[in-house]
């Protein structure tokens, strides 16, 4: 893997939920990713301190630019950079792409299943976009949680896609906001809901990849089991603690 | 070159020099995998010892639990650039596992084997003289599934992925053999103090 420094500069900064911020940044010289890949960010204070960050990429891999989304954690030391200090033009170091594991290529086909919570969307959306722009035929079931609609990042872009592509279905779970669709959810991803899901659906998938933090991601894949996906078949990528 | 206006957070001088170069301080104890928690059942969980496809010794989870016991505290070091200060994790020595099966390592490699498909490749050397264990408890506490319980390997000196979760067994092999992420572009070694993160790194 390329684990050589690259100067990136910011592209545009926006802020798409409360919460999450969007980063494009131009890396001429970073390798075309594959879906799902991550990059590692540095930044350096003026004495020379640095921070690294790993953040998936949510871009499609031929995007022009390199999309980031990046949740604020308020007592973070890199997420308020990113939401409040960073500007168009500004530069930072990155390498990458990264990761071998959470990745998703056209001609593995499917039916690919994604589920993502929160920011855990990053890698999902790569995989949604980069399956849109490769015109794929397989199936593709995206259930992608957040407290509420407006914290869904990327909302407008899923519900069009899904008013366009017969193949992909949009589930969104809002855990303390209203439902905006009839067959959305109100309330935690569980066994049940899943099981209910994957019966309108009416694949069974090949391919399952879990994205979130790590208590999402635990309960989710819970309830796949649970639902009777086999284990084999499920990826995931976690961030944050236990507790 | 400096990031305009990036400040970024210290820690105190004293904690800096724990910190290898390039890791963050981390008061959590933050859980990554593959794939999804493996279910273990304790009646049946056996632990195996093998050189390829031989077992040389296998224990059942109460022949385990009497084996001689080791705690350890230390700093743990995730390639996804956390670290984690003073944990403490209570287990069965290398040197200790292998006393009881009564066997000199046969090579100077092996494979760590987890239930879930995992594996990674750690230097028989790296493992003794009490620089790793099986671990079944952390922080005074059976091992959570999702850090790796009922048992982990614990070798805090080299970046935690080598640290395979939910392990059934260790195999010796004749070369150094690379495991689930030495396979998927992660360094061979992986020594946080030499930031061996991936395979181009020296």
């Amino acid at each position: 893997m390329s684990s050589t420094w690259q100067e990136a500069i910011v592209e545009r900064v926006g802020h798409i939920t409360p919460r999450i911020v969007s980063i494009v940044l131009k890396a001429p010289l970073l390798t075309t990713p594959v879906a799902g890949q991550h990059v590692d960010v540095r930044l350096t204070a003026p004495d020379g301190y640095e921070a690294q960050r790993s953040y998936s990429i949510a871009s499609a891999p031929e995007a022009d630019g390199i999309e980031l989304i990046i949740e604020k954690l308020d007592d973070g030391e890199v997420s308020p950079f990113f939401h409040d200090v960073v500007e168009p033009g500004d530069t930072i170091e990155l390498r990458g792409p990264l990761g071998g594991h959470f990745i998703w290529r056209p001609d593995e086909g499917g039916p690919l299943l994604l589920m993502g919570g929160g920011s855990g969307i990053a890698p999902l959306m790569a995989m949604v976009r980069q399956w849109r722009v490769s015109s794929a035929t397989t199936p593709l079931l995206l259930i992608y949680s957040a407290r509420t609609w407006e914290e869904l990042a990327f909302g407008d872009e899923l519900l069009a896609l899904q008013a366009q592509a017969p193949n992909f279905m949009f589930v969104a779970a809002t855990t303390r906001g209203a439902a905006r669709r009839k067959d959305d959810l109100e309330r935690r991803i569980d066994a049940a809901s899943v099981a209910a899901i994957l019966t309108r659906w009416d694949y069974e998938p090949e391919s399952v990849y879990v994205c979130g933090s790590n208590r999402f991601v635990e309960a989710g894949t819970t309830a796949l089991l649970d639902a009777g996906v086999p284990a084999t078949l499920i990826r995931t990528e976690r961030y944050g603690g236990a507790a | 070159m400096a990031t305009r206006g990036f400040t970024g957070r210290r820690p105190s001088a004293a904690l800096a020099k724990r910190l290898p170069p390039g890791q963050y301080l981390e008061e959590d104890f933050p859980v990554l995998s593959k794939g999804p928690s493996p279910r273990i059942d304790l009646a049946t969980w056996r632990f195996t010892l093998g050189e390829g496809p031989r077992p040389l010794a296998s224990w059942n989870w109460q022949e385990f639990q009497a084996l001689p016991r080791t705690v350890w505290q230390g700093d743990i070091h995730c390639v996804t650039k956390w670290t984690k200060f003073d944990t403490t994790w209570e287990g069965v020595s290398i040197d200790d596992l292998f006393a009881a099966a009564g066997i000199t390592p046969p090579t100077p490699y092996l494979l760590a084997i987890s239930h879930d498909d995992y594996d990674t490749n750690v230097p028989v050397a790296d493992l003794l003289g009490g620089r790793a264990m099986v671990a079944t408890r952390f922080d005074g506490q059976p091992l959570e599934a999702q850090h790796g319980g009922p048992a982990r390997l614990l070798v805090p000196h080299l970046y935690f992925w080598k640290s395979a979760k939910w392990l059934k067994g260790l195999r010796f092999t004749a070369r150094d053999e690379a495991g689930f992420w030495e396979l998927r572009g992660y360094h061979m070694y992986g020594d946080p103090w030499r930031q061996q993160r991936f395979s181009d790194d020296p």
